[in-house]
């Protein structure tokens, strides 16, 4: 119980390096381990959640929250247990995964909601604050149950960060949001980071982060596969070696081209299905293959990345890294 | 410990669900029926004791209870947004007797209202005002047990009307013993003591309904509060 409510000044960032702490957490249901021995700090700053669906994600950042508690190890938000512990809540704000609002409510009564059930000495102040930061002003007296996926969504991360929160914690914030949304929304979160909150967010597709800068932490089947900087691993990831069908006019020939290519590591042509390449190089590969079809005057007719799924692309950053 | 904006986001919410308009055709029912017997000229000790405890009392008055009181949190838990609650912070106890006091009120108002008019359309005053105060001590019981239901389990409804029908309707009739742990034997008790007609009588003495009734509501609010506190939000994955 470390915060008392101050009524001289509005609620204030308290965030110091390691705001929230995982020390050897493992969460189990049953007989299913969800999350297996993971530490981490997460200090000042953006920090990305990274992994493919079923990872563990969301456990993780509920183990956070105070909404479940960890099977073995500890999890600390500024110093003090995050389970059965409402007084955390005071310095911190979550956006869950489960969209659901009192559909009931206006944006505004939602938003002002969270402001008076925070006990904040002006809560219309700060939910007007906080539904000015997310761009809801216009449609704030609707509704909520009238609104859009993406609005539904700003208005749930506007009740989040009511209290000005120095730690925040989103659960695919990204989601149902297009890429406008997702640029402001990344924007949002940088602006509070380098305002010195603590800022985590989840996500198991690793386009959508692409704005990202800062530290990431990717969760492959429960455990802590990689941790660091955002732009190593995005680096691996247009580095990494990919296969590709391709069909065209006269594959044969294709092959006879792109084996000669560095970024090409094997070709195999099957008369029926077009040919399958390996590339070494995603990046290289991809600017270099119509060039060559240009010069070799042949017609690609369908590219298809053949192991797009994340699993694989986790899978390599977790052996790459 | 009363936190008025969770009053009023639960009384919305609930007046708000279509479930709400449930509420309706029970103490209709037994008002009609009432209505419909003085208008026959049924004496008064033919039709009082069934429609106003074996209708009244055994059914409409738990059913009531049951769909407010496993609603006020309930639903919130359903649909998820109780997340919306809890990340905040505010002691569980004050989230738990908010809501208690909305199921309670509801409660309240929705059976005692008809039960105290159907005392006055069988012309006993006594037995109106017994029903009232029955039913105000009721809906805190029923209220508390089923909140605490909805908390402790995902089948509150039915579980709730196993208690109902099974154990007060059915098994306190051929177990007299069990009737001590009967709110239904309760209220009866209370409208017993406070009407001078006889239509009703009770089975079990009132100071042990008074004080099962407060041990009934204090437990099961305690109860809600611990099991709030450890309220575990999973994923939808999870």
């Amino acid at each position: 119980m470390t915060t008392t409510v101050d009524t001289t000044a509005g609620p204030r960032p308290t965030a110091t390096a390691g705001a929230v702490e995982l020390k050897a957490v493992t969460k189990w249901y049953g007989n299913v381990v969800a999350v297996n021995d993971i530490s981490m700090t997460l200090g000042p700053g953006v920090t990305g959640l990274l992994g493919p669906n079923g990872a563990g994600k969301t456990t993780v950042l509920h183990m956070m929250a105070g909404f479940l508690p960890p099977s073995r190890g500890e999890v600390l938000v500024g110093g003090s247990p995050a389970w059965r512990n409402p007084s955390v809540y005071s310095g911190l704000g979550i956006v869950v995964e489960r969209e659901a609002v009192h559909g009931f409510l206006s944006g505004w009564d939602f938003v002002l909601a969270s402001a008076k059930l925070h006990k904040l000495p002006d809560p219309e102040a700060a939910a007007r604050r906080a539904v000015t930061l997310v761009d809801m002003v216009e449609p704030m007296n609707r509704r909520m149950d009238t609104y859009s996926k993406g609005m539904r969504q700003r208005m749930r991360v506007a009740a989040a960060l009511v209290h000005d929160p120095s730690v925040l914690l989103l659960d695919e914030p990204f989601n149902g949001m297009d890429p406008r949304q997702r640029i402001h929304m990344m924007e949002l979160l940088h602006a509070m980071g380098d305002a010195g909150r603590t800022v985590l967010f989840s996500s198991h597709i690793l386009e959508e982060v692409e704005q990202l800068s800062g530290i990431v932490q990717v969760i492959v089947a429960g455990r802590l596969a990689a941790s660091g900087d955002f732009r190593t691993i995005r680096r691996l990831m247009t580095h990494r070696p990919h296969v590709f069908t391709i069909q065209s006019s006269d594959d044969r020939r294709l092959a006879v081209a792109l084996i000669g290519k560095e970024s090409v590591a094997a070709v195999e042509v099957d008369t029926n299905a077009g040919l399958t390449v390996k590339a070494s190089d995603y990046g290289t590969f991809t600017r270099e293959l119509p060039k060559i079809a240009l010069a070799e005057k042949i017609r690609v007719q369908r590219l298809v990345p053949a192991d797009e799924s994340l699993e694989s692309v986790f899978s390599y950053l977790v052996g790459g890294v | 410990m009363f936190n008025p904006t969770i009053a009023r986001i639960t009384l919305r919410g609930l007046i708000g669900r279509r479930r709400f308009l449930l509420l309706l055709p029970l103490p209709a029912l037994m008002i009609g029926l009432a209505v419909l017997c003085e208008g026959l000229n049924v004496q008064a000790s033919d039709w009082v004791p069934p429609v106003v405890a074996a209708l009244g009392l055994a059914v409409v008055l738990p059913i009531l209870a049951l769909v407010i009181g496993a609603g006020v949190l309930g639903s919130e838990i359903d649909d998820g947004t109780v997340a919306h609650i809890i990340a905040k912070p505010i002691s569980r106890a004050e989230i738990i007797l908010s809501k208690l006091v909305v199921a309670f009120a509801l409660t309240a108002v929705t059976t005692g209202v008809p039960l105290g008019l159907v005392g006055l359309i069988a012309g006993e005053p006594q037995l109106a005002l017994g029903l009232v105060v029955g039913a105000v001590l009721g809906s805190a019981v029923y209220s508390a047990a089923f909140m605490a239901l909805s908390v402790v389990s995902r089948q509150p409804v039915l579980i709730g009307l196993a208690y109902v029908l099974v154990w007060e309707s059915t098994l306190t009739n051929l177990l007299t013993g069990a009737r001590v742990l009967s709110i239904y034997q309760y209220v009866l008790s209370v409208v017993d003591r406070i009407d001078d007609s006889s239509l009703v009588t009770a089975n079990v003495s009132l100071p042990v309904s008074l004080a099962m009734a407060f041990i009934f509501t204090a437990g099961f609010t305690l109860l809600a509060i611990d099991r709030l506190r450890s309220f575990a939000v999973v994923g939808e994955t999870s």
